[in-house]
C-alpha cells in the first residue's frame, strides 16, 4: 500500500508544481465549451433542445477528464526516456503495484482537472442540478479517469517515442469522444451511429456524468456504472500486462 | 559476493553477451571495462534484474538472481549511466520515494535520508528541486540514494561520465571511503582507465561480449606488457573505434541531458 501511496503522492506533487501544464490543460476543454457552446447555443435552442450550454459542460467536464487521463501516458514516456523508470522497475516491489501507483496519481490529476473545468463552466453560466447527486457525477469521473488512464499507461508500455504517442492516443481518443454523446445527444441518430454510440464505453461515462450533473439520462445511472466499471477494470488489467513487459 | 557463471544474452541472431563468467568476493571493488557496444551495460542490467538472460546464471550474495528476484534487488544498490532521478522533485523527495520502495521502516527514513544527505554534502540544498543541481550534485544524489536500504553491493555505471575533474574526484573519494569502511562491494564501469586503476583491486575487460582478460591492474599491464591500463586496454580491444547506434532512446537520454544542463 505504501509503494502505491508513493507513487500517487509523486504524480500529484509534480502536478502541484506545474502550473503550465494546468493551464495549457485548460485551454481545449475552454474552447469547446465556447466555441461550441456559445456557437450552437442558438440553432440548438431553436430546435427546441433547450440551453446548449447546459447539455454541451458535462461533455467539456468529460473531455478535461479524459484526454488529462490518457494523456498522462506521455509522463511514462518520459519517465523511460529520462530514467526514473528504472529506479522503480529495479526495486524489489511487484510490478502492478508501480502500475496501480501511477494509475491512482494520473487518474487523480485527471480527476482535479475535471473539478477546474467544472468551476469554470460554473463561472460561465452552468447550473449543476441537485447537490446530492454530485458525489455520482464525482464517481463516473473517477471511473473514466481510471479507465483512461490505464488505457495510457498501456499504450505508453509499448509507444516509446513522444511523436507516436499523442498520434496514437489521438486515433483512439478523439473517435471515442465524438461518438458520446459529449458533444450532442444520442437521440435520433440514423442506425449506423446509434450502434456505434452503443458500442462506445465512453458514451455510458458521459451519460453517467451528465445525469449526475442535470438529471438528463440517456441510459440508466446503473448500466452506465456496469459498463465504465468493467471497463476500467478490463484496461486496468490489460495496462498491468503491457506494464510487466517493460524493459528498462 | 557476485558469481556469474555462463551468462549470455542474445537479441534474435546477435549474441550480445556471451558465455561470460567472473566472480567477485565480498568487499572488492571490481571494474568492468570494455568499448563502447561491448556488452558492459547488457552484462550490469542482467545482474541488476532488468534483463532476463538467455542463459547462465547469476549469484548475488549467495542468491539465485533468477529465483529470487526481490531479495536480491533490496541488497544491492544502483547508480544508472543516465540519471534516474525524478528532477522535478526535490533532493529529499527522491530520497523518500526510493525510501518507500525499499522498505526502510517508516521510523528510520527520516534520519537515514539526513545521514544521507549530510554525507554526500547535499544537506543544504535538501529542499531544492532537482533540476537546479550540477551534474556532480545529481551523480552524488543518486549514490547516496542509492546507499540508503544499505545495500551490500553497488552498481555503478559510467558513474562519473560527463563531470569535471573535481567532481569526479569527490565522487571516487566517497566511493572509496564508502568501501573501506563499510565493506560495501562495489562493481564498476568506467570509459576513464586512470579511475579503474586507482579505484579497482580487479578488472576484466569485455569485448564482443567476451571476457578477453581479468586479473589486478598490475596483471593486465604485465600480461599485456603495456606501461599502463590504457595501454593494456588499447592492445586487449585493439585501436578501431566503435560506433554504436544511436537508439531513440539514446537520442533521448542525449536531448535529456542537453536540457538538464
Amino acid at each position: 500500500m505504501s509503494v502505491i501511496y508513493i507513487l500517487w503522492w509523486r504524480q500529484l506533487r509534480r502536478y502541484g508544481r506545474s502550473r503550465a501544464r494546468l493551464l495549457a490543460s485548460l485551454g481545449q476543454p475552454l474552447l469547446f465549451l465556447v466555441a461550441f457552446g456559445f456557437g450552437f447555443s442558438p440553432v440548438f435552442q431553436r430546435a427546441g433542445q433547450g440551453n446548449y450550454l447546459q447539455y454541451l459542460a458535462p461533455g467539456v467536464i468529460g473531455m478535461g477528464v479524459l484526454f488529462s487521463a490518457v494523456f498522462s501516458g506521455i509522463e511514462l514516456i518520459w519517465d523511460r526516456q529520462f530514467g526514473f523508470i528504472k529506479e522503480t522497475l529495479v526495486a524489489p516491489v511487484p510490478r502492478y503495484q508501480i502500475m496501480l501507483g501511477r494509475t491512482c496519481g494520473g487518474a487523480t490529476v485527471a480527476v482535479l482537472q475535471g473539478v477546474i473545468v467544472a468551476v469554470v463552466c460554473t463561472v460561465l453560466g452552468f447550473r449543476a442540478g441537485n447537490v446530492a447527486y454530485w458525489p455520482a457525477a464525482a464517481l463516473f469521473m473517477a471511473l473514466i479517469a481510471v479507465a483512461f488512464t490505464a488505457l495510457g499507461a498501456a499504450i505508453a508500455s509499448v509507444v516509446e517515442d513522444f511523436q507516436a504517442f499523442p498520434l496514437v492516443m489521438n486515433f483512439l481518443v478523439m473517435p471515442l469522444f465524438f461518438l458520446s454523446g459529449a458533444i450532442f445527444p444520442l437521440r435520433g441518430l440514423g442506425t449506423g451511429l446509434t450502434v456505434v454510440t452503443r458500442f462506445n464505453p465512453l458514451s455510458y461515462g458521459m451519460d453517467g456524468l451528465r445525469g449526475s450533473l442535470t438529471g438528463l439520462w440517456q441510459f440508466t445511472p446503473a448500466l452506465d456504472f456496469a459498463v465504465l466499471g468493467a471497463l476500467a477494470l478490463v484496461l486496468l488489467g490489460a495496462s498491468g500486462l503491457m506494464f510487466a513487459r517493460i524493459e528498462a | 559476493m557476485i558469481r556469474v557463471q555462463g551468462l549470455t544474452r542474445r537479441f534474435g541472431d546477435f549474441t550480445a553477451v556471451d558465455n561470460v563468467s567472473f566472480e567477485v568476493a565480498s568487499g572488492e571493488i571490481f571494474a568492468f571495462l570494455g568499448p563502447n557496444g561491448a556488452g558492459k551495460t547488457t552484462t550490469i542490467r542482467m545482474l541488476t534484474t532488468l534483463l532476463a538472460p538467455s542463459g547462465g546464471r547469476i549469484e548475488i550474495d549467495g542468491l539465485d538472481v533468477a529465483t529470487h528476484h526481490f531479495e536480491t534487488r533490496q541488497r544491492f544498490g544502483i547508480v544508472f549511466q543516465d540519471s534516474s532521478l525524478d528532477s522535478e522533485l526535490t533532493a529529499r523527495e527522491n530520497l523518500l520515494i526510493h525510501a518507500v520502495l525499499y522498505r526502510v521502516p517508516r521510523r528510520e527514513r527520516a534520519a537515514a535520508i539526513e545521514r544521507l544527505l549530510r554525507r554526500f554534502d547535499l544537506w543544504e540544498r535538501r529542499d531544492d528541486l532537482v533540476k537546479r543541481f550540477s551534474g556532480g550534485m545529481r551523480r552524488r544524489l543518486e549514490i547516496a540514494r542509492s546507499l540508503l536500504h544499505t545495500p551490500r553491493v553497488l552498481f555503478l555505471d559510467e558513474p562519473t561520465l560527463g563531470l569535471d575533474p573535481q567532481a569526479r574526484n569527490q565522487l571516487w573519494t566517497h566511493v572509496r571511503t564508502l568501501n573501506e569502511q563499510q565493506g560495501v562491494t562495489v562493481f564498476l564501469t568506467t570509459h576513464y582507465m586512470e579511475e579503474a586503476e586507482r579505484a579497482a583491486a580487479r578488472i576484466a575487460v569485455i569485448d564482443h561480449g567476451r571476457i578477453i582478460a581479468q586479473g589486478s591492474p598490475a596483471q593486465l599491464r604485465a600480461q599485456t606488457a603495456a606501461d599502463s591500463l590504457e595501454g593494456a586496454f588499447l592492445k586487449l580491444t585493439g585501436t578501431q573505434i566503435r560506433d554504436e547506434d544511436a537508439g531513440s532512446s539514446d537520442q533521448m537520454r542525449r536531448m535529456a541531458r542537453a536540457f538538464q544542463r
